[in-house]
């Protein structure tokens, strides 16, 4: 037994697709550069003293990698219309190799997303030191967990026809209410900072001079990881029929 | 193997009963074929042995362990009813994924070749016929090199040549000790390649035993002639004869003594030509046991 094929052939198989390319790592970069590139010469952005393309960056990494770890559900639902999760099932394959899979996978795709997008923000003349990238970059990834959880409980529960509008939604909804495209106040601001992408944009705001999560912060992701955690696990371990 | 097995699903308009009891014990080596109709229970039944499903009822033992044991081990190999393959993979590197995840696997290459993929193992998996897709399938379930193998209609997308490729592998797995459990409702297929047949209906085993005994427990034979112009209910009434059935001038007579039917035929009718007498198919055993197991669930024997 070769534990980590799986997640080999696994990765192999998804960057292979190349709708996959276009969709969910082209569709960011063309929103960035549509909003980001006329303005790139906005470096005072009602006067916060950031940069028009930094904020925009930092928007677009969230909501593109809240993205990549979802589309785990896809490849799940797919996997499981296909009858391939039956066939796994009865292999020697561990649940934990399988979900290692899964979000290896995930996050795969997350890193690439966020390379792709700190690349074209450098493109427009985002510049920050190093440390900051750093930071950013190790707190998204922290921030992803909940997500990774989510998209396998979705793949687990919905079906391929139904993961599409059900992942859109949510992640739309989410981002609206987290204030990754603008800043949310009042009712919806107390609503975000219970959500888990709420933290996932203040996460890329430390590139904004923001200063990361605070106890609430950390208690609201732990929380949402144990939570989407059991329920991707039930989930996986109850869907044994036939789709 | 299986002890009282019961599975009912909640349907909506009641419970279904797609398994009332089963008591199958199956030796290691032989090859058994699981034959019924739709909705027999056949596939339920491999998916208790494989512990994709639990019983509400009874209990299970693979190779000695539970279902999920005798999985975990590698010790069974399954091809389902239904699936497609994952997308994205070549043949070889698809059926290499399958390796990886077993204990002892068999070597890549010498799996290809005796499924008949050596050609395609470089094609990606979406790009293959429907016949190399269940060879593929094959290869899946053969690739851990398991003691047990279960496979659920494993011959459907199957062209001719595909089949006897196929059944040839089959033979070639027995005779290397392996136990094989195959569902099928290709007749022909139970009585080639099988030791025994286990033939289900309602969820109930109405049969279980050598072929050649199931045949012979019908006991019945039929005899099949050119005779114009004889009413059935005349040719019923000769002794040795259970029932008559005509087609245009084509007769056939369902006969409980062929030997008694023929000499009264013959004398009673010697206009009679084209003379068949045929012991009863696999699938004639088949209809009689299974055509009125709700009203005798006891005929198993």
């Amino acid at each position: 037994m070769k534990p980590l094929a799986y997640t080999r052939f696994e990765l192999l198989r998804t960057f292979r697709e190349r709708r996959l390319f276009i969709f969910a790592f082209g569709f960011p970069l063309i929103l960035y550069y549509v909003i980001a590139a006329p303005n790139r010469n906005v470096h005072n952005l009602d006067g916060t003293g950031i940069s028009l393309p930094l904020y925009y960056m930092t928007g677009l990494a969230s909501f593109g990698t809240m993205m990549s770890m979802m589309s785990a559900g896809f490849r799940i639902a797919g996997e499981r219309q296909a009858g391939w999760t039956r066939q796994l099932r009865i292999t020697p394959l561990s649940t934990r190799s399988y979900l290692r899979a899964k979000v290896l996978t995930a996050y795969a795709m997350a890193a690439v997303s966020l390379g792709l997008l700190y690349i074209a923000g450098a493109t427009l003349g985002v510049s920050l030191p190093a440390e900051t990238w750093l930071k950013m970059t190790g707190l998204i990834a922290i921030g992803l967990i909940p997500f990774a959880a989510l998209g396998i409980a979705l793949g687990h529960l919905l079906t391929v026809d139904s993961t599409g509008p059900a992942t859109g939604g949510i992640v739309s909804l989410l981002a609206i209410v987290s204030g990754t495209w603008f800043p949310v106040h009042g009712f919806l601001h107390t609503i975000g900072q219970y959500v888990p992408s709420y933290w996932l944009v203040q996460a890329a705001h430390i590139s904004l001079h923001g200063s990361g999560w605070g106890t609430m912060g950390w208690l609201v992701v732990f929380g949402w990881t144990v939570v989407l955690a059991v329920v991707a696990a039930v989930a996986f371990v109850r869907d044994t029929g036939r789709a | 193997m299986l002890r009282g097995l019961v599975k009912s699903w909640r349907g909506s308009a009641g419970p279904v009963h797609a398994v009332r009891g089963i008591d199958v014990t199956i030796a290691r080596g032989e090859t058994v074929a699981l034959l019924g109709p739709n909705g027999a229970g056949k596939s339920t039944t491999i998916d208790i042995i494989l512990g994709l499903a639990r019983p509400d009822d009874g209990g299970v033992e693979v190779l000695g362990r539970t279902p999920a044991q005798a999985v975990a081990a590698g010790l069974v190999g399954a091809m389902l009813q239904t699936g497609q393959l994952i997308r994205n993979l070549s043949v070889r590197e698809l059926v290499a994924m399958a390796a990886s995840l077993y204990p002892r696997p068999m070597a890549v290459d010498e799996v290809l070749e005796l499924v008949g993929l050596t050609d395609v193992a470089k094609q990606r998996t979406q790009k293959l016929s429907g016949g190399e897709t269940q060879r593929v399938r094959f290869a899946v379930a053969l690739i851990g090199d398991p003691e047990l193998m279960i496979l659920d209609e494993p011959t459907v997308a199957m062209d001719v040549e595909g089949r006897r490729a196929f059944w040839l592998a089959m033979r070639r797995l027995a005779a290397e000790g392996r136990t094989l459990l195959f569902a099928t409702h290709y007749l022909e297929e139970a009585d080639a390649n099988s030791d025994r047949a286990i033939l289900m209906a309602h969820g109930n085993v109405v049969a279980d035993g050598p072929t050649t005994e199931i045949k012979g427990r019908v006991g019945t034979r039929t005899i099949r002639a050119t005779l114009p112009a004889v009413a059935p209910a005349e040719l019923a009434a000769l002794p040795g004869v259970e029932s008559a059935d005509r087609h245009g001038d084509a007769i056939a007579l369902v006969c409980s003594d062929s030997d008694l039917a023929i000499r009264a035929l013959l004398a009673g009718h010697p206009q009679v030509r084209d003379i068949e007498i045929a012991g009863a198919g696999l699938e004639d055993a088949f209809l009689r046991l299974t055509g009125d197991s709700t009203d005798e669930p006891g005929i198993a024997g």
